[in-house]
């Protein structure tokens, strides 16, 4: 008796955007298929690794995680150069400066480094605002312009500041990174808000809000499985690729940070905190991320390597 | 829930006018207003003034003619085999046929030929004797029609099983049969068969029918309705649906979830 083999058929397909302008431009999304079910659909592109630069000189992170960018951290030019010797796919630019904590950076400074980073490398630019929603609205503005044309990914927008940055997103020629709290339903209806305002649906990125292995992780799993299962069974409003901000959730674990003296029973941190940030990754592109912000290089290598295996077709 | 704009019908007088007289316009009208209201198939019916001789040309050019005005597949209904195919002939895109009883012969007929264009079928739980009375004989026709299908290589994603609904002031008691019906036939097959019914049949000829056909459908979604010949017309119906589709957790919620539902 012959076995029929049950394959899902599915419907739809999440959404491919294009970031940067030609010949250097990254493509996220298009997927038919859950994750590395090449079987069942196509996965048109692989994830892709943008790695983290900040606009000022970050003081909280461990010795071994500056280590590797050790006399560029001041200078976000030189990082980002950095960066692209170190193979990121992508540089994303974190306006840290702005906050009113820290310098409280106009939003014309922020456009300035922000503009500085875009002439320096050929990879598409993702750029964040500092996480203050009203003071985010202002400064992406005004780096929208200053990017005018670059096909760059701008975020976070949230449901209090989305307005701003869509608009500036529609006029200069963006994107834009649809943020909410671990929520799905807000998650749909804050995509629904932007594509009213007549922002294309192609160019929107999820963020659903991660967190890192151990502190929530499987929250943040089961709304990107739910997104992706939306998207494929015909869901437009959820078929947009989805972006986890792994390296800044990450590096703010006790595990990431705990030197190997403070913490010798969990091994040698540089192997340790590496391992977190790549097991968070490979964890979140399981669960159907497109795009991935790390900020260890060493992690940039081994996550891309898992990738490359599980982008092998196991079609049959 | 897949809806079938039921419009398309000879059965209405505007259509039936717009055949006599071959004007394409009522067929464009209801095409495009159904497309806009949800409809992910058009029903097409010649309706029984067209003498049977006369019922493929008819089918052909309502085929056409509402596949011009709407990007939208068509579900063919007739009891006219000929009539059936001559629409399928010049159909573009993935067809339903409506339809084929539990009947042998009448499966001998359309199995092949849904097979043949790979299209849609709708099988009703029903054979030369009528319509069974109870939920485990619908059951029962329902799974010749599966065995049928499966046979000739039709995937359960395609064949929809209509439990047959009745008017609910003449066989009440058919109510709930029917719904027990549906819950059957969703275990007959793992993939299962999709189900489908003419919805506004449960309230011919009675008042309220708006209301009944509503409360219908969304009792009917809970027991495993897959799609329903309706009228898309009513707006209270479509917002019921959404609805259900989000009680069902099948839409995921929003707060837009009525505009959402609407939009393509």
């Amino acid at each position: 008796m012959p076995v029929t083999i049950a394959k899902e058929r599915w419907t739809n397909k999440v959404g491919e955007l294009v970031l940067g302008s030609e010949p250097n431009v990254v493509k996220i999304g298009g997927e038919g298929t859950l994750p590395f079910l090449h079987f069942e659909g196509e996965m048109t592109n692989r994830p892709k690794v943008a790695l983290e630069v900040w606009d000022m000189e970050p003081t909280d992170w461990p010795e071994i995680l500056t280590a590797p960018y050790a006399g560029v951290l001041n200078d976000p030019v030189a990082w980002a150069k950095k960066c692209v010797e170190y193979g990121a796919d992508l540089i994303c630019l974190t306006l840290v400066s702005a906050h009113p904590d820290n310098k409280d950076a106009s939003p014309e400074e922020c456009a300035q480094t922000a503009r500085a980073v875009a002439e320096a490398v050929d990879v598409p630019l993702i750029v964040l605002g500092c996480g203050v929603e009203e003071k985010d609205a202002r400064v992406l503005e005004k780096v929208a312009e200053a990017l005018a044309g670059k096909n760059c990914l701008l975020g976070l927008a949230t449901q209090e500041n989305y307005k701003t940055i869509t608009a500036a997103c529609m006029v200069h020629g963006h994107n834009i990174i649809a943020s909410s709290p671990l929520d799905i339903n807000l998650e749909k209806q804050l995509n629904i808000l932007i594509t009213e305002m007549n922002l294309a649906a192609n160019r929107i990125v999820i963020d659903p809000s991660v967190g890192a292995l151990g502190y929530g992780i499987e929250y943040a799993y089961s709304i990107m499985e739910r997104t992706r299962i939306g998207a494929l069974t015909g869901d437009k409003m959820m078929a947009m690729p989805v972006i986890c901000l792994v390296g800044q959730e990450v590096w703010k674990t006790k595990e990431a940070k705990s030197s190997t003296e403070e913490a010798p029973e969990w091994g040698e941190q540089a192997r340790r905190a590496v391992l977190w940030e790549v097991i968070t990754a490979s964890t979140f592109a399981q669960a159907g991320g497109s795009l991935f912000v790390l900020r260890h290089p060493e992690s940039l290598k081994q996550f891309r390597i898992h990738i490359d295996k599980m982008m092998e077709s196991n079609a049959y | 829930m897949i809806l079938i704009g039921e419009r398309i019908n000879g059965m209405f007088k505007d259509i039936r006018e717009a055949i006599l007289n071959r004007d394409p316009e009522p067929v464009r009208y209801w095409a495009k207003r159904q497309y806009e209201n949800c409809a992910a198939y058009l029903d097409i019916n010649t309706g029984p003034t067209v003498d049977a001789k006369d019922q493929p040309a008819v089918m052909e050019w309502l085929v056409k003619t509402a596949q011009e005005a709407a990007p939208l597949p068509c579900c063919i209904d007739s009891t006219n085999p000929e009539a059936i195919e001559a629409g399928l002939a010049v159909h573009r895109g993935k067809a339903m046929i409506n339809s084929t009883s539990a009947d042998q012969w009448k499966m001998d007929i359309y199995m092949p030929m849904a097979a043949k264009y790979g299209a849609a079928l709708i099988g009703l739980a029903m054979n030369e004797k009528g319509v069974p009375k109870s939920a485990a004989d619908r059951a029962a026709l329902a799974m010749e029609i599966v065995v049928n299908a499966d046979a000739h290589g039709i995937p359960m994603e395609d064949l929809y099983i209509d439990p047959l609904v009745l008017p609910c002031n003449v066989a009440q008691e058919h109510g709930p049969e029917a719904l027990e019906a549906l819950r059957q036939i969703k275990m007959l097959a793992d993939p299962a068969p999709r189900t489908t019914m003419g919805l506004s049949n449960v309230s011919q000829r009675c008042n309220n029918r708006h209301l009944l056909n509503r409360t219908f459908l969304i009792m009917s979604m809970a027991c495993g309705l897959d799609s329903a010949i309706a009228d898309v017309e009513d707006q209270e119906l479509l917002d019921a649906v959404a609805a259900a589709n989000i009680l069902l957790n099948k839409d995921i919620y929003c707060d837009s979830f009525l505009k959402t539902f609407r939009q393509r």
